[in-house]
């Protein structure tokens, strides 16, 4: 009836008095990549942990291929990157990937390749606790990408990884997004998942306080965007006696307007003609739309 | 049959792991020279007796085997579930189509197979000096043998209880003392205690009625019985005496006891695998 691979419906988890998660909602259809932001214990291992099977719902409904978390059918589709996994030392990493093939019930020969995906190869004989953080963190993902998974859950994938890891790391990500894998990751990292997944929910004190796309949440956080219009020499003070603004160093303007008056400032400037030798537009960033998601709420927990 | 393969997957791996972290060696080690100390270093050959070396040293080594064997046992068990817990491996691994039924039992069948080679070998190489340098009769071979088996059940009773421990804790380290924990109570305290009972009561009821079945409920002690008796009654050893005879209950109810102790001991380290939350 749906064609999303991941539904929550209204979803509540309590341990004990605590309500981990509050009531919800959130899909992930095929081929689209989501990232799950919040502070710690925001509830996004709580999420991941029932999506896996392991917490039975206080309330709401969660269907995984329209199965129940936990199911064999369920468990199929979805592959799980945790946060924090140490792999027997003694093991090679040919070994961990064979392992982990059998359990899925995938053939070890179809899964080795994913080491030369992962990049290393060359690292396939040797024992797993010669590996370096990044190795090992490379060798989780291989595993996760086992045969072909319907769902990735990945749990915080890319802390303690270099800028380079990372970057092929979601180059990965987006080669199983494109062949129709839904993706769930979560992050601390707000500027790192910028232009690489399409989707941002984001989490605080177990409730959902927004999802959308950047844009999305950027409109809807009514965060300024900033122009920095560049004059031609000597024009700066008829650039400024049109646009308005502030002057800054010399030659250049800088408006701030909000994301329904961008495209009327840009008509403006384009009216200056020859006046105008460049200019740069800063969209909100991740950072900032974060912060006014979720700050005010954990800010306003601790009084 | 993914779930024969998945649970295969699941042995070989611990297997394999034992042989990388030299446990089946050290273990192999350990059998080998108790079995050969205890025949040539202590009071086992001796001319006057009928009973040949090899009975006589089955008959003393099955006393330490009742130390020995559950110890191994709980070492190479005691990690099992609350070390994976511990690593984050288990919350992998049951994301997996593998069930946690399958997981506790594939985990016994791949820790069983190391110790009951460990056992095979190391109890195998002694029996066979002892042949060798000593000479053995039927009742001999059969006595070794039957000490072989039993040894190896014994030992698949306490990996099952050393599982049962493990899915308790979310800790390898808490789980260790629980196990080291188990053994005292089990093999050591509890002969103690039933031996201070014994000479409190001074022959009475308790000695009597009470005293032979708490002997057989205790896997070590239905272990020891159960050889002592079997092999007295084909050679009769001094200081056994009449010992078959004396009991109150037929002997096969100690070997009876020892397999009720296994499924006990697996089918609690299953009940309790399935609360946990990983």
């Amino acid at each position: 009836m749906t064609d999303a691979i991941l539904t929550v419906e209204e979803l509540t988890i309590r341990f004990g008095a605590v309500t981990a998660l509050d009531g919800v909602s959130l899909s992930v259809a095929p081929g689209e990549r989501v990232a799950l932001l919040g502070h710690n214990g925001a509830g996004k291992s709580t999420l991941f942990k029932t999506v896996l099977g392991f917490l039975q719902p206080a309330g709401g409904r969660l269907s995984i291929v329209d199965a129940a978390p936990g199911s064999n059918v369920a468990r199929r589709a979805v592959s799980y990157l945790p946060e924090q996994v140490v792999f027997p030392k003694a093991l090679t990493g040919a070994e961990v990937l064979t392992h982990f093939a059998r359990l899925k019930g995938v053939a070890p020969k179809a899964a080795l390749p994913l080491l030369e995906v992962v990049g290393i190869a060359d690292a396939a004989g040797r024992a797993v606790g010669t590996y370096s953080k990044g190795m090992r963190q490379r060798l989780c993902l291989a595993q996760a990408l086992i045969g072909t998974p319907r769902l990735l859950l990945l749990d915080e994938p890319t802390s303690g990884l270099d800028p380079i890891s990372r970057r092929e790391f979601y180059t990965v990500l987006e080669a199983s997004a494109r062949a129709g894998t839904a993706v769930l990751l979560s992050s601390h990292s707000l500027s790192e998942i910028e232009n690489r997944i399409d989707r941002i929910a984001i989490l605080a004190k177990g409730q959902l306080r927004a999802e959308g796309s950047l844009a999305d949440l950027s409109r809807g956080a009514g965060l300024p965007i900033r122009i920095h219009v560049e004059a031609a020499e000597g024009r700066v003070e008829a650039v400024h006696a049109h646009l308005g603004g502030e002057r800054v160093n010399g030659r250049s303007v800088v408006l701030t307007c909000r994301a329904e008056d961008k495209v009327g400032a840009l008509t403006s400037l384009a009216a200056l003609g020859s006046d105008v030798t460049d200019i740069d537009i800063a969209l909100p960033d991740l950072d900032d739309v974060y912060r006014h998601y979720s700050v005010p709420i954990v800010e306003g927990a601790a009084q | 049959m993914n779930s024969m393969d998945r649970m295969a997957a699941v042995a070989a791996t611990e297997f394999r792991l034992a042989f990388r972290n030299r446990w089946v060696l050290l273990s192999t080690l350990a059998f080998t020279l108790f079995a050969l100390a205890l025949a040539f270093l202590g009071s086992g050959p001796s001319g006057a007796l009928k009973a040949d070396a090899l009975t006589l040293t089955a008959a003393s080594l099955s006393t330490l085997t009742v130390y020995l064997v559950p110890l191994m046992a709980l070492l190479v068990s005691y990690d099992s579930i609350a070390g994976e817990i511990e690593r984050g491996t288990l919350a992998l691994v049951l994301a997996t189509p593998l069930k946690r039924g399958e997981l506790v039992v594939a985990k016994f069948l791949g820790h069983l197979a190391v110790l009951a080679m460990a056992i095979a070998i190391g109890y195998g190489i002694a029996g066979a000096v002892i042949a060798g340098v000593h000479g053995a009769d039927d009742a001999g071979l059969v006595a070794w043998g039957r000490l072989l088996v039993t040894a190896v059940l014994l030992g698949a009773v306490f990996i099952a209880l050393g599982m049962a421990l493990s899915s308790l804790p979310r800790q390898a380290g808490t789980a260790a003392a629980l196990a080291i924990g188990a053994w005292l109570i089990l093999v050591v305290l509890y002969d103690l205690a039933l031996l201070g009972a014994v000479i409190v009561d001074q022959g009475g009821m308790f000695t009597k009625t009470v005293f032979p079945a708490l002997v057989l409920a205790n896997p070590g002690d239905a272990f020891r019985l159960y050889n002592l008796a079997l092999i007295e009654a084909n050679a009769p050893i001094a200081g056994l005496d009449g010992l078959a005879r004396t009991l109150p209950f037929p002997v096969s109810s100690a070997f009876v006891v020892l397999v009720l102790w296994l499924f006990a001991g697996l089918a609690v380290a299953w009940a309790l695998t399935r609360r946990i939350r990983p």
